[in-house]
């Protein structure tokens, strides 16, 4: 009876806990009630876990756990610079898929007699297996420790291990009606676990630097669905819930960033830029570079900026330059905004997150959708470090790779200022014709010291 | 087996819901969204505190869950708290 009351109670502030999990998730899709948001589903989080641990086994695995746990993740997410926020995502990530990969794991012990049972653990192993693996890849192509890329013979080997690791899935599956095994099933089953761990290696090795933002939402949301799949292992609702809205928000950032590089999911992962279009007719003309005073005098004179960062804002840490510069124009009655990209850097909301970094206000974002209409009002379009989201190609060139892909158009302002290191084509590696267009001016260099030079020019 | 669909039940429900909730969401929250419900899937950890720990082997593995998945909630929370904290409108 005294077992009863606990479970009773347990089950009861996991209906509370789904209900602070609900609520935060949605006051997270608001910006006046984020952080808000977040501390509530923090605050769901602390009660399903103190209720849990009520009649835990081994109370010194268990806070010996946690307290290890909590060490290493406090450390880093106190430390972590800003700039380093997606690797750390993915990192993180990685840590829960992990976690479900085990949890998983450990109960295969249970499944035995239990057809369904069983289909489920091997299901959850993979997902939690690929997902950690995978978030490590990620984490490395992130944090650019990692620089094996697609072609390269490394990636195709793993390429195969992600296909044997599927073909393994159906293997597992059909198991237990095979009446005689070749080796004992235990054997069987850490061949498995090596080969799902090989198979995510896979599955994210292949996907270049720009497509990122999709990995990650996607990595994002198997870690939820791995989550929930737990929960139903387990018959634990609060995970399946939980679960569930992290797979549903990862999904929808997925989809969200796919349309917005006007390419299929199975596209981005499975085919990538090179092989999705022929190469682009290379138009090529006269850039006409321009220094750090003349391009003072245009702005000086502006009444209305628009400056577009992209992922070399973020190589360069320029966003705290480009803060200072964009208060200087404001000084001087110039009206800025900024046009973000929603899969301008390496994760969704990259820039975003780097220009609150640098205390620019949030409502000064704007999106495509937003700007386009009246970019032909725009004296200056600053252009830092981006390259295909503003590539005139996509809406001028029906043979371009990336024709179609929603772009910020700012060679239809009047007057366009390129921040490039050099002219080498972006991700995509598609030429862009708007470094060629009358209108446009390049400012060659390290974006952080170009924007340096300007700023220090408004001073004088 | 009646259980199980029980649960799917709740699994499809949850999902349809979270597809609902976060239809349309600004792009300025796209990253603390994305580490917000990154903290949320760390609830594996509630599902690691309750293995079972019988054989070593089991010690362990229930040990890696649950370091593993406390890294992932409080990180996770952390790291998102400390980033809409950035967001400010002035």
């Amino acid at each position: 009876m005294e077992n009863f009351d606990i479970t009773l109670l347990q089950n009861i502030a996991y209906i509370f806990a789904a209900i602070l999990f609900i609520t935060g998730i949605k006051m997270l899709g608001k910006e006046a009630t984020a952080q808000k948001g977040n501390i509530i589903s923090a605050v769901g989080m602390f009660i399903a876990i103190i209720v849990t641990a009520i009649n835990i086994v081994n109370p010194l695995v268990v806070l010996g756990g946690i307290l290890l746990g909590a060490f290493i993740g406090s450390v880093i997410a106190i430390k972590v610079k800003m700039t380093s926020i997606p690797e750390m995502v993915a990192l993180f990530n990685g840590f829960g898929g992990l976690a479900t990969f085990f949890i998983a794991w450990s109960e295969m012990g249970s499944a035995n007699n239990n057809l369904f049972q069983y289909l489920l653990v091997i299901l959850t192993i993979y997902i939690g297996g690929v997902t950690f693996s995978g978030s490590l890849i990620a984490f490395g192509k992130l944090s650019e420790r990692l620089k094996i890329g697609k072609g390269h013979l490394v990636t195709n080997v793993f390429i195969s291990f992600f296909y044997i690791s599927l073909i393994s899935i159906l293997a597992m599956l059909v198991l237990p009606m095979i009446g005689s095994l070749p080796l004992n099933f235990e054997t069987i089953f850490y061949i498995y676990l090596v080969l799902v761990m090989l198979g995510g290696i896979g599955f994210v090795l292949p996907i270049g630097g720009g497509d990122m933002p999709v990995v990650i939402s996607l990595l994002n949301s198997l870690s939820g669905i791995a989550a929930a799949f737990a929960g139903l292992i387990l018959v634990n609702n609060v995970l399946i819930v939980a679960g569930s809205l992290v797979g549903a928000s990862g999904l929808i950032l997925t989809i969200i960033m796919a349309k917005a590089m006007n390419r299929t999911i199975g596209n981005i992962l499975f085919v990538g830029y090179a092989a999705s279009g022929t190469s682009s007719s290379s138009e090529q003309g006269e850039v006409k570079p321009i220094n750090a005073e003349d391009a003072f005098l245009i702005l000086e004179n502006a009444s209305s900026v628009l400056i577009v960062p992209g992922y070399g804002m973020a190589v360069a840490q320029a966003q705290h330059v480009v803060r200072e510069l964009g208060e200087l124009l404001e000084e001087n009655g110039t009206d800025v905004k900024y046009g973000i990209h929603p899969v301008a850097g390496r994760m969704p909301g990259h820039m975003n997150v780097l220009l609150a970094e640098a205390n620019v206000s949030y409502d000064l974002l704007a999106e495509p959708d937003d700007v386009n209409p009246m970019m032909d009002t725009v004296d200056v379009a600053i252009v830092i470090g981006a390259n295909d989201v503003v590539n005139p190609s996509a809406t001028e060139e029906p043979g371009s790779p990336i024709y179609g892909m929603p772009i910020l158009e700012v060679a239809n302002a009047r007057t366009v200022f390129v921040l490039k290191r050099s002219m080498s084509s972006g991700f995509a590696g598609v030429q862009n014709p708007l470094f060629f267009k009358e209108n446009t001016r390049m400012l060659f260099g390290d974006a952080k010291e170009s924007i340096s030079g300007l700023v220090s020019e408004f001073k004088d | 087996m009646e259980i199980y669909i029980l649960l799917g039940f709740v699994l499809i429900l949850s999902i349809y819901l979270g597809l609902e909730l976060i239809s349309k969401v600004p792009s300025t929250l796209h990253t603390p969204l994305m580490s917000g419900a990154n903290a949320i899937s760390g609830i594996a950890l509630v599902g690691a505190l309750t293995l079972t720990q019988d054989t070593f082997l089991q010690t362990v593995i229930a040990f890696l869950a649950i370091t593993f998945a406390s890294i992932n909630v409080f990180g996770g929370y952390l790291v998102t708290n400390r980033m809409l904290s950035m967001f400010k409108k002035k």
